[in-house]
């Protein structure tokens, strides 16, 4: 665990050992790491100075703070009201069959999580996803399976 | 009256020539100078005299906010501009943030200016970070100027997890603090126990834009939009099964019969006001309610229906996004939700007689008043303005 020993300390030293910075540290080790393990929580609970139950708890909270390991790529696709009136389920099912997997799994060459999310603010332009930080807007099936060819 | 989409574009067009102080391109931190040279008073009087109410959905006073906020005495005091916004339907925060951001962080050091506060957060959504870099370079060029004009004032960015309940302003300090985003009981408001224990004022984008154009113009045009009640101009997000989508300004206090035929694709059945907290108004009252606080408030979220829509898919839409969006710390809340999703559906499915209806509609009611936030108390919105006037659809 050499390496993810860094990532909690190096995060911890950017933002400080304030309770207030708890959220920031958590979004920066799950970026560099991928997800959260439990290791990580505990350790960022050491060096904060908190209860690791506590830590949990705040990280379990927030639907970004993936607690299982997750893809390289996360793909949210929107399935609230608009998106899902403008044909959302069409974009699942082309990226369940171009992934091979089903919402909400992970690729097994680890590239890819298959993710629903709610409403991503684009709903004039729907059906959207969100690739990692990226939005992708008025898809089609065909669409959406050629946004896949970035991250390959 | 059916227009043509042209017809509908030019209409459109017209009035957002007029009505434009939102995307309007000014200098803004250019004439913040100007603006920090008034005496607060007369900031607050502007304010105060143009009538603005809070754009994210509650309508608070802006004035008061302020005045609170600036009466409390404190070693330290914070200005936050909310930029959480996740109803479903609305998009115009991004898009403000995207084109204005100066405006906002004009805004915010307006009030921290009358307030007395030396440090501001934007706390954006999880789901915007594409905009983090934009944002982050506005920042540090808005915090320079700062400098350069000798103000104490400076600007941070805090992003957001994908947490709906975070845009209910004690929910979005628990988590600026490092909690679980759940909101806090009221009293104390955050004017007198905000971030870190300390005075704070929450704006909306929105609003803070405003606040801008109303000091700069010293009053100025946006009095002289909306009705007594809902004073100036607001940015609605327009979606759904509109000829025309997008996000533009209007003037607040139009009917909804006047946005449809604006907006609307000729078949509209219904409109939900205000995502899904708001309201759904149904053909039959579209020419009795006006877009304002004296009939349908909203934070902007215009969704149109056409009937081609089941009302039945829409509500459990919305259902199920509140169930997955509570906080889950109070009961009526966190159960309520969880009921009225598996009540309707039961219905559907003949599991339980169509009177049963009637049951989950005194359910919401009581989550109305039993739960502890607006997430919960709003969850009555759509649930009965749906399950009122398309109760044929809900049970068949
Ligand atoms: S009403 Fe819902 S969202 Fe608000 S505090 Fe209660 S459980 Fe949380
Ligand atoms: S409903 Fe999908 S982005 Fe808003």
């Amino acid at each position: 665990m050499q390496g993810s020993e860094n990532i909690v300390r190096k995060a911890v030293r950017k933002y400080g050992k304030g309770r207030e910075n708890l959220l920031p540290i958590l979004q920066m080790v799950r970026k560099e790491h991928n997800y959260l393990s439990e290791d990580q929580l505990r350790e960022i609970a050491t060096e904060m100075d908190l209860s690791s139950a506590d830590v949990y708890g705040v990280a379990t909270f927030y639907s970004f703070m993936d607690m299982q390991p997750k893809g390289k790529n996360i793909i949210r696709i929107c399935k609230t009201i608009t998106c899902f009136m403008k044909g959302k389920d069409s974009i699942v099912s082309a990226l369940e069959d171009a992934l091979g997997i089903k919402m909400g799994e992970t690729t097994p060459d680890r590239k890819f999580s298959l993710l629903e999310a709610n409403c991503i603010g684009w709903c004039h332009k729907g059906p959207a996803m969100l690739i990692n930080d990226k939005v992708y807007t008025e898809l089609t099936p065909e669409k959406a399976v050629q946004a896949l060819d970035e991250y390959m | 009256m059916v227009m043509t989409r042209e017809e509908k574009l030019a209409r459109i067009n017209a009035h957002q020539e007029r009505v434009n102080l939102i995307f309007e391109k000014i200098d803004s931190l250019g004439l913040l100078g100007k603006v920090m040279k008034l005496e607060n008073s007369k900031i607050l009087e502007y304010i105060k005299e143009s009538g603005l109410k809070g754009r994210g959905g509650a309508g608070f006073p802006t004035y008061l906010k302020w005045k609170l906020a600036a009466d409390q005495k404190s070693d330290m005091k914070y200005v936050i501009c909310n930029a959480d916004e996740g109803e479903p339907g609305t998009f115009k925060d991004r898009k403000i943030l995207e084109e204005q951001a100066d405006k906002v962080f004009a805004g915010m050091a307006i009030c921290a200016k009358v307030i007395g506060a030396p440090e501001g957060y934007v706390y954006l959504r999880g789901e915007y970070n594409y905009l983090v870099p934009l944002l982050t370079t506005k920042m540090n060029a808005f915090n320079d100027e700062m400098n350069k004009l000798g103000l104490n004032f400076t600007l941070k960015l805090r992003s957001g997890s994908g947490a709906y309940i975070c845009g209910e302003e004690t929910a979005l300090i628990e988590s600026m603090e490092g909690y679980r985003g759940e909101a806090r009981n009221k009293p104390p408001y955050p004017v007198e126990k905000g971030y870190l224990g300390k005075p704070t004022v929450i704006n909306n984008v929105e609003t803070l834009v405003y606040c801008t154009m109303i000091v700069l113009n010293e009053g100025g045009k946006f009095k002289t939009f909306g009705t007594e009640i809902s004073a100036g101009s607001k940015v609605f997000s327009v979606s759904g099964d509109a000829d025309v989508e997008g996000i533009y300004e209007l003037e607040l206090g139009m009917t909804i019969q006047e946005f449809v035929d604006l907006f609307g694709d000729g078949d509209t059945k219904a409109v939900q006001v205000g995502g899904a907290s708001g309201f759904c108004v149904p053909r039959k009252k579209f020419k009795e309610t006006i877009i304002g606080f004296e009939g349908v408030p909203t934070g902007g979220s215009m969704m149109l229906f056409n009937s081609t829509r089941s009302m039945y898919h829409i509500l459990m839409n919305y259902m199920e996004f509140m169930q997955e969006e509570s906080c889950g710390q109070c009961t009526p809340c966190r159960v309520g939700c969880q009921q009225l999703v598996k009540g309707i559906q039961a219905i559907k499915h003949k599991k339980r007689p169509a009177t049963y209806l009637d049951d989950l509609v005194k359910l919401a009611k009581s989550m109305r008043v039993a739960s502890k936030c607006g997430l919960g108390q709003s969850v009555a919105n759509p649930f009965i303005s749906i399950v009122e006037n398309f109760r044929e659809e809900i049970i068949y």
